[in-house]
């Protein structure tokens, strides 16, 4: 096992009556690291983080905290604490007793936890609303009060269920900020539960990709969406174009792939997935940042290819074309900067399309 | 010619006004009497007197049923809504077998004739040979009242958010501490109101009190036999408009509570929120 693990999940499954929710999961969570179950509902994110809060018991494998494993262990004797997506705040306590519930069951004197709610609240820069009743805080402000209550405290893990939910945009994408900067502040595992991949890139060192109860994929933001081990996580993770292709000729070395409406290519053995046969590679991958619109006959890429413009979608800094390749049934999407001098191109407009050995990714 | 056109027009106002007369009009009369002059209940009313409800303060088996009414009142709120925590707790949070035919066996006695019930739990005592006391009453009643505790705490328990209960748990509280800080303060008000409608129901309640009493009459089953007495009708209505008025106070100030306990949760104030 790694020396830093905080968490070591093995093998972990988990059924509720017939419904298989987990199945062999594992995974380890380096100390001191942002973690990301990221996945659509029902994947079993959630049940993953429930079982390591101690809330339900794993029906097969064990999921240990700082080397010691959790079997029997039920939450209140867990170094982990939670950030509920419904927030959970006691409605009948004020800000301050919420913050210093867990601390009235430590041995400390009411000076003491006094003072440490007072520091909990200025981390979360809710600093003089220790008596504040609950009902009167905003969406975000309760999120801090969750958070707050959690970090006090000092656990060794903090987990957050979706814990940004519930906000609207502009305050989610400012929390996201906050709360990442905080972590690395702290220095505590931080472990959040998301189905917003968006959230996931933005906060994560690391991310696990869950579907149907299994980890596809567990790695940083940049190898998830630079090499997604399948077409399902690539599609996932933000957009990514998928074209047929075929593996013409290959070596321990390179590869050469024959993409009818790109073209043919020579691809560097490690830019291959890994454990992928050659001979069942039958599509490529290309994110719309990885093909470009060439506007000028001036302008060169590694390689063309033609194709017609069939739409376009100005996003202000951004605009989304959809461009039918010449050999290809279906348009791709390519994303194009706005910047001066670029004018949007009419659908029915021909264009060339360029991209590049590194542009693309194989799937089998 | 205008009255029966109003009528016409407005037959759904009509029929509820003739309702509500007809619903509290006897109920009315009770006070109107207990304050008439006259030993003969009877129109016209002769002079306004004190003298009933003085009766009443004098006479000791008046003091005595009092009593046993208000011990037995206590005693059944108490047990039912104890019961009605434990079994509202199940219903809402715990999956079991045969739940539905369990929860409908609790509310059963809501539909059940009280004179069956009353009967048939004397027929039981008699059968196992226990004699009847203060307690077989307060059995009966608690019988009776737990529908109404499981339905009040139901609703309680149900705007419960069980996360505060894991938040409880996942902040180092046990699990009778997680009651004791967070589960208990917040179904409070829907104690205080069960608490308050069950004391009303057996404090009022007459059938099975009728058939389960001993030597220990209740209020209810004294003025019954009272009632034998044409000289004793006037202390009686004095005494009716008594227990009228508590029982009004009692369930406003429980239904207040209830109330009272949905808004601290957010929910919403009407009055079917529950199983009622």
């Amino acid at each position: 096992m790694s020396e830093n693990a905080i968490i070591e999940i093995e093998d972990v499954s988990k059924s509720f009556g017939s419904v298989t929710a987990l199945r062999g999961v594992d995974a380890i969570i380096r100390e001191g690291e942002f973690f990301s179950l990221l996945g659509p509902s029902g994947c079993g994110k959630t049940t993953l983080l429930r079982l390591i809060a101690g809330f339900d018991e794993p029906t097969g494998g064990t999921v240990s905290i700082a080397g010691e494993p959790m079997a029997g262990k039920p939450a209140n004797m867990r170094p982990t604490n939670m950030v509920f997506q419904s927030y959970a705040i006691f409605p009948h306590l004020s800000v301050g007793e919420n913050v210093g519930y867990g601390l009235k069951k430590k041995k400390m004197s009411r000076q003491e936890i006094a003072d440490e709610v007072t520091r909990a609240l200025a981390m979360v820069d809710l600093a003089g609303y220790g008596d504040r009743a609950a009902h009167e805080l905003s969406g975000g402000q309760r999120q801090r009060v969750a958070l707050a209550r959690a970090l006090v405290m000092k656990p060794k893990v903090v987990l957050l269920d979706e814990p940004l939910s519930a906000l609207d945009k502009k305050l989610r994408e400012q929390m996201q900020i906050e709360l990442r900067q905080l972590q690395k502040q702290i220095g505590i595992t931080f472990i959040l539960v998301t189905h917003d991949q968006e959230e996931a890139l933005i906060m994560s060192d690391r991310i696990a990709v869950l579907f149907e109860g299994e980890i596809a994929q567990l790695d940083t933001p940049e190898a998830l969406y630079r090499r997604p081990v399948n077409k399902r996580v690539a599609s996932f993770i933000g957009v990514m174009n998928f074209l047929p292709a075929t593996v013409t000729a290959s070596s321990d070395t390179a590869m050469s792939v024959n993409i009818p409406s790109l073209g043919q290519v020579d691809l560097h053995a490690d830019q291959l997935p890994e454990g992928l046969n050659p001979a069942a590679v039958d599509t490529i991958g290309v994110r719309p940042e990885m093909l470009t619109i060439l506007f000028d006959e001036s302008e060169a890429a590694e390689r063309e290819a033609p194709g017609e413009v069939t739409s376009a979608s100005y996003c202000g800094d951004m605009t989304y074309y959809s461009v039918l390749l010449a050999q290809a049934d279906e348009p791709v999407t390519i994303s194009m900067r706005n910047t001066t001098g670029r004018s949007i191109l009419t659908p029915g407009t021909q264009v060339r399309v360029g991209w590049g050995h590194e542009s693309v990714v194989l799937f089998d | 010619m205008n009255v029966t056109r109003f009528l016409s027009r407005n037959w759904l106002v009509s029929y509820a006004a003739v309702y509500m007369v007809l619903l509290y009009l006897p109920a009315l009369l009770l006070p109107l009497f207990a304050f008439n002059s006259s030993t003969i209940i009877a129109f016209p009313l002769k002079g306004f007197t004190f003298e009933w409800f003085g009766v009443l303060i004098e006479t000791k088996a008046v003091h005595k049923a009092v009593q046993n009414s208000l011990i037995i009142a206590l005693i059944t709120s108490a047990i039912s809504t104890l019961l009605g925590i434990l079994g509202a707790r199940a219903i809402v949070r715990f999956r079991f077998p045969l739940k539905r035919g369990i929860v409908g066996l609790i509310m059963i006695p809501l539909i059940l004739p009280e004179i069956i019930v009353g009967v048939s739990l004397l027929v039981l005592l008699m059968q196992i040979g226990i004699s009847l006391s203060i307690w077989t009453v307060i059995a009966g009643h608690v019988l009776i009242c737990l529908p109404f505790s499981v339905a009040i705490l139901s609703s309680a328990f149900q705007g419960l958010d069980p996360s505060l209960e894991e938040a409880s748990m996942d902040l180092g509280e046990t699990r009778f501490g997680t009651f004791r800080r967070v589960i208990f303060p917040l179904i409070l008000p829907g104690i205080i109101s069960s608490m308050l409608i069950t004391f009303t129901i057996s404090l009022d309640e007459f059938i099975i009190a009728f058939f389960l009493t001993g030597t220990d009459v209740t209020l209810p089953v004294y003025i019954w036999g009272q009632m034998r007495f044409p000289a004793k009708l006037p202390s009686i209505m004095a005494l009716g408009t008594i227990l009228l008025l508590l029982s009004i106070f009692l369930l406003v100030l429980g239904e207040l509570f209830r109330r009272r306990s949905a808004r601290r949760q957010g929910k919403s104030t009407s009055p079917t929120g529950g199983l009622v």
